[in-house]
C-alpha cells in the first residue's frame, strides 16, 4: 500500500474531488492515518501505525529523518559536542536496542545513524513525504482532519487531504524562547540563543556569558570555559548538579535501581543528596548558591564537568542578569561585566502553528496545550501529539508507547466503539494531570513527567483499554 | 514498565554470527537462526544456512554467550541470551524472521516480546517446564540429573539424531556440543511464561514425532500456544538441521514463508 502520488503532482487538479473545503478540492485518504515530523517520535508513529494495520501518510519538512537530531536540519537545536544525558536503556526504541557496542552516553550522529536505520529495518521512507510542511489541520466532518501541505518554503500549490486521524509529532526543541530583558537592544556585543550554536569555535578567544542552567547551558558553559578567555555563568537558582556516573554506573541506571525496588521519593531525596554531598560536594564553597529546592523538584542536570571547571576557576558563576546597558551587562546583585559574547541557552518553547490552539485545550493561547496523558486531546478522539514530554529519561521510549496507545485506540475505534468511548471519557476526565513530584513552576516542567510515573501511567490507560469488552 | 533493564541493563559480550548472503538481493526477509543450549551457530552452517541463501533468503546464525566461538559466560540468564538475539536481530538490515531451535526456541519466544519479528520458527521447540523435565529425565537420566545440581546438561548422541545419520556424523556433532549456563538450565525447569509477542508475528512450529528430546504432546502445547498445529517429519531426530534429511523442515520452513503475506518479501 504506498502512498498515493496525489499531493506531489503538479499543475492543475483535472477535476474537484468529491469534498472540497471553502472550495478547494479534498483528495480522500480514507482510513490512512496522518502524522506530522519524521523525527524520533513521527518516525515511532509510523511504525507502530503500520503494525497495527494504518495505512500511514508522514509529512516531513525536512530531507531526512531524524528530527532535531539530524544536524543537517535548520531547526535542528544539535551542537557539534551533543551527547545524550540520559544512558542508552533509557533512550532507545524498547523493541530496537541500540547496539552494545556503542557507549553509554551516544553522541548525536549516532542518534541519528540509530534513527536512519530504524526507518530502514522497518522500511519507513516509502511512507514519509520528505521536503513537504503541514499548513494547516482542521477538523472535518465525521471526526476526520483536512490537512493542507505544501512544498517546504511556501512555493508550489498547496494540497489538501482528507484524514481518519492525525499524529502531531513537530517536536518542542525548536522554537526558542528568549527572556526579555531590559536594555538588550541597546548592547553592542554579541547576542546569540543556544539554538544557533553549533561549534566551540564560536567561543574561542572571546568574553563569554552563558545564560541558563539546563543541560545545553551547562555544555556550552563547559566549553566556554575550554575555549573562551572567560566564562560567566548565570543562573536563576541554585541547581543540583549530578555527575554522569556514580557509584561506577551510569547516574540514571543506579536511580532507577532505587526506582525499581519502590523507594519512597522522600527516601531517594535524602539518599541523593547524601550521594552528591560526598560525591560532588558543597558548592556554595566555589561560590554556587545553594539549590533552593530538593532534588527531582526541578529538571534534572546531568553534567560532570561543569563544577570541575567551577573548581578550575574557568567558570565564574554568576547570578540572574538585570538588565543590559550598551557594553556590560548588569547583574541582580549589582555586579556589572563586560562578555562580548551573550548566548542564551534559555530553552524552547513548543508551537503548533497549522492548529488552532483551541483544539489542544490552550485557550490562551500560551503555547500550552492541556491534554491527557500529554498526548491525548479532550474532545478529538482521532488527534494525538507525540513526544510532548520532557521526561527524566530519554524521550524515545515514552513516545513509542504513546504511539502504541494510539494505534490501540484507533483500531478500537474500529472493533469496539464502546472501549473508544470509554477512553475518550478518561481523556476528558484526565486533562491536564501531571506525572511527577512538585515541580519548580516555569514553563521549563510544563511538559515535566517523571519516566516511572509517567510509563505506569501509560500502561494502566493500555490495560484499561485492551481490557474494556473483552 | 520493564524497571530492571533499565536499571540493570545486560552486560554486553562478544558474539560469533556467521552469515550465508544470497548474491542477489531480492528483498527477501533475512533468517536469524537461534540453536538451542549446548549448540553453537556452527550447527546451522552445517546444511541450513547455505541452502537458505541458495532459495534467495539472506541467512545469518548466533552463538548465545557462552556457546560456540561466542564469549564465554558461565552465569549468563536467560535474559542474557534473548538480548543477544535481539541485538543480532535489530542489527541486520531489515525485519527479521527469527527460528529457534530446541531451548533456541524458548530464547526467540521471548525475544518476540521484544522485536517485532517479521515471523517466527519454532523448530522442536523445549520450552521447558516439569513435563520437558520428565520426558528428558526418563530418556537420559544420567544425562539429566545433573544439571538439576548445576552441572551439564548433557544429551547422548541417539537423543539427537535419528538411525539414518552415519555414526561417525553423529558422534562428530556430539563432540561439539558445549552446555548451557546454569541459571539458563534452570529456568528450563521453572520458565517464565514469555510475554506477548509485538507486532502480531506468525508463528510456525515444527517438530518429529520421532523426536527423543520434545514429545509431540510438547509440540502440540507449543503451537496451540500460537493457535496453529505443528507441522510434522516423521524419522528425523531433534536436531533437524544435523539429521540425515536436514533438506525436508529448511524447505518446508522457506515455503511457509513464501506464500505466508505477513512474512513476504515486500509487504508494500
Amino acid at each position: 500500500m504506498s502512498p498515493s502520488p496525489e499531493h506531489d503532482r503538479s499543475g492543475p487538479q483535472p477535476a474537484p474531488l468529491a469534498p472540497t473545503r471553502d472550495g478547494r478540492p479534498v483528495s480522500d485518504r480514507g482510513d490512512t492515518v496522518c502524522v506530522i515530523g519524521a523525527g524520533a517520535s513521527g518516525l515511532t508513529a509510523v511504525k507502530n501505525l503500520r503494525e497495527h494495520g494504518f495505512g500511514v501518510d508522514c509529512y516531513e519538512r525536512e530531507t531526512g529523518v531524524g528530527g532535531a537530531w539530524n544536524w543537517r536540519h535548520d531547526r535542528s537545536p544539535v551542537y557539534a559536542s551533543t551527547h545524550l544525558i540520559s544512558s542508552r536503556p533509557f533512550t532507545q526504541f524498547p523493541d530496537f536496542p541500540m547496539p552494545d557496542s556503542w557507549p553509554d552516553y551516544p553522541h548525536h550522529s549516532q542518534l541519528l545513524s540509530y534513527f536512519e536505520r530504524y526507518a530502514d529495518h522497518f522500511d519507513l521512507r516509502q511512507h514519509i513525504w520528505f521536503g513537504t510542511e503541514v499548513v494547516r489541520v482542521e477538523p472535518a466532518e465525521g471526526q476526520r482532519w483536512d490537512v493542507t501541505t505544501r512544498s517546504t518554503g511556501g512555493y508550489g500549490p498547496e494540497r489538501t487531504s482528507r484524514y481518519a486521524a492525525v499524529v502531531v509529532a513537530n517536536g518542542h526543541n525548536w522554537s526558542p524562547k528568549l527572556p526579555r530583558y531590559e536594555g538588550l537592544e541597546e548592547f553592542r556585543g554579541e547576542v546569540m540563543h543556544a539554538s544557533s550554536y553549533q561549534d566551540p569555535a564560536q567561543l574561542r578567544g572571546k568574553r563569554v556569558l552563558v545564560v541558563g542552567a539546563g543541560n545545553t547551558g551547562c555544555d556550552i558553559a563547559v566549553e566556554a570555559a575550554q575555549q573562551a578567555s572567560h566564562c560567566w555563568h548565570s543562573t536563576r537558582r541554585g541547581y543540583w548538579y549530578a555527575p554522569k556516573y556514580v557509584l561506577g554506573r551510569p547516574a540514571d541506571q543506579v536511580n532507577d535501581t532505587l526506582l525499581a525496588l519502590r523507594v519512597p521519593l522522600r527516601v531517594r531525596q535524602w539518599l541523593y543528596h547524601l550521594t552528591l554531598r560526598l560525591t560532588v560536594g558543597d558548592l556554595t564553597r566555589f561560590g554556587l548558591p545553594a539549590p533552593d529546592h530538593r532534588v527531582y523538584e526541578t529538571h534534572p542536570i546531568a553534567n560532570s564537568q561543569l563544577v570541575y571547571y567551577v573548581g578550575h576557576g574557568e567558570i565564574a558563576p554568576v547570578p540572574d542578569v538585570a538588565r543590559f546597558h550598551d557594553r556590560t551587562v548588569e547583574l541582580t546583585d549589582g555586579r556589572r561585566i563586560d562578555p562580548e559574547l551573550v548566548v542564551f541557552a534559555t530553552g524552547y518553547l513548543p508551537r503548533f502553528e497549522f492548529l488552532d490552539p483551541k483544539l489542544l485545550g490552550d485557550e490562551g493561547a500560551e503555547g500550552r496545550p492541556r491534554l491527557w496523558l500529554n498526548a491525548f486531546v479532550p474532545g478529538h478522539p482521532t488527534l494525538a501529539v507525540v513526544g510532548l514530554v520532557q521526561p527524566d529519561s530519554g524521550i524515545f521510549p515514552l513516545s513509542h508507547w504513546q504511539a502504541v496507545l494510539f494505534a490501540r485506540l484507533l483500531r478500537a475505534r474500529l472493533a469496539c466503539p464502546e472501549r473508544a468511548a470509554a477512553f475518550a471519557q478518561r481523556v476528558t476526565a484526565g486533562a491536564g494531570e501531571r506525572y511527577s513530584g512538585a515541580v519548580k513552576d516555569s514553563s521549563r516542567h510544563w511538559f515535566e513527567v517523571g519516566h516511572a510515573d509517567y510509563l505506569r501511567a501509560l500502561e494502566r490507560a493500555l490495560r484499561e483499554l485492551e481490557a474494556g469488552g473483552r | 514498565m520493564r524497571s530492571w533493564e533499565w536499571a540493570r541493563p545486560v552486560r554486553p559480550a562478544r558474539r560469533e554470527v556467521l552469515a550465508a548472503v544470497p548474491e542477489l538481493d531480492e528483498g527477501r526477509p533475512p533468517l536469524l537462526f537461534v540453536p538451542g543450549f549446548g549448540h553453537g551457530a556452527w550447527a546451522f552452517a552445517e546444511h541450513w544456512l547455505g541452502h537458505t541463501s541458495g532459495r534467495g533468503f539472506p541467512a545469518y546464525a548466533v552463538s548465545l554467550r557462552g556457546h560456540g566461538d561466542s564469549e564465554p559466560a558461565p552465569d549468563a540468564t536467560l535474559r542474557a541470551y534473548v538480548h543477544d538475539v535481539v541485538q543480532v536481530a535489530a542489527d541486520l538490515p531489515r525485519r527479521a524472521v527469527l527460528v529457534g531451535h530446541g531451548a533456541g526456541a524458548l530464547v526467540v519466544a521471548h525475544a518476540l516480546a521484544r522485536y517485532p519479528a517479521r515471523a517466527a520458527v519454532l523448530v522442536a521447540p523445549v520450552l521447558g517446564g516439569w513435563p520437558t523435565f520428565g520426558a528428558a529425565l526418563r530418556r537420559n537420566p544420567a544425562g539429566t540429573l545433573p544439571a538439576v545440581f548445576g552441572g551439564r546438561l548433557r544429551l547422548a548422541p541417539r537423543q539427537l539424531f535419528s538411525r539414518e545419520l552415519p555414526d561417525a556424523d553423529a558422534r562428530r556433532y556430539a563432540a561439539r556440543l558445549g552446555g548451557a549456563s546454569r541459571r539458563a538450565q534452570w529456568a528450563l525447569l521453572n520458565p517464565d511464561e514469555p510475554e506477548a509477542a509485538v507486532g502480531r508475528p506468525p508463528v510456525l512450529v515444527l517438530g518429529s514425532p520421532d523426536d527423543r528430546v520434545v514429545p509431540v504432546s510438547a509440540l502440540n502445547r507449543a503451537a496451540r500456544r500460537y493457535e496453529s498445529a505443528p507441522l510434522l517429519f516423521p524419522g528425523l531426530g531433534h536436531d533437524m538441521m544435523l539429521d540425515a534429511r536436514w533438506r525436508e523442515p529448511v524447505d518446508a520452513i522457506l515455503d511457509w514463508l513464501e506464500k505466508e503475506p505477513a512474512a513476504g518479501p515486500s509487504r508494500a
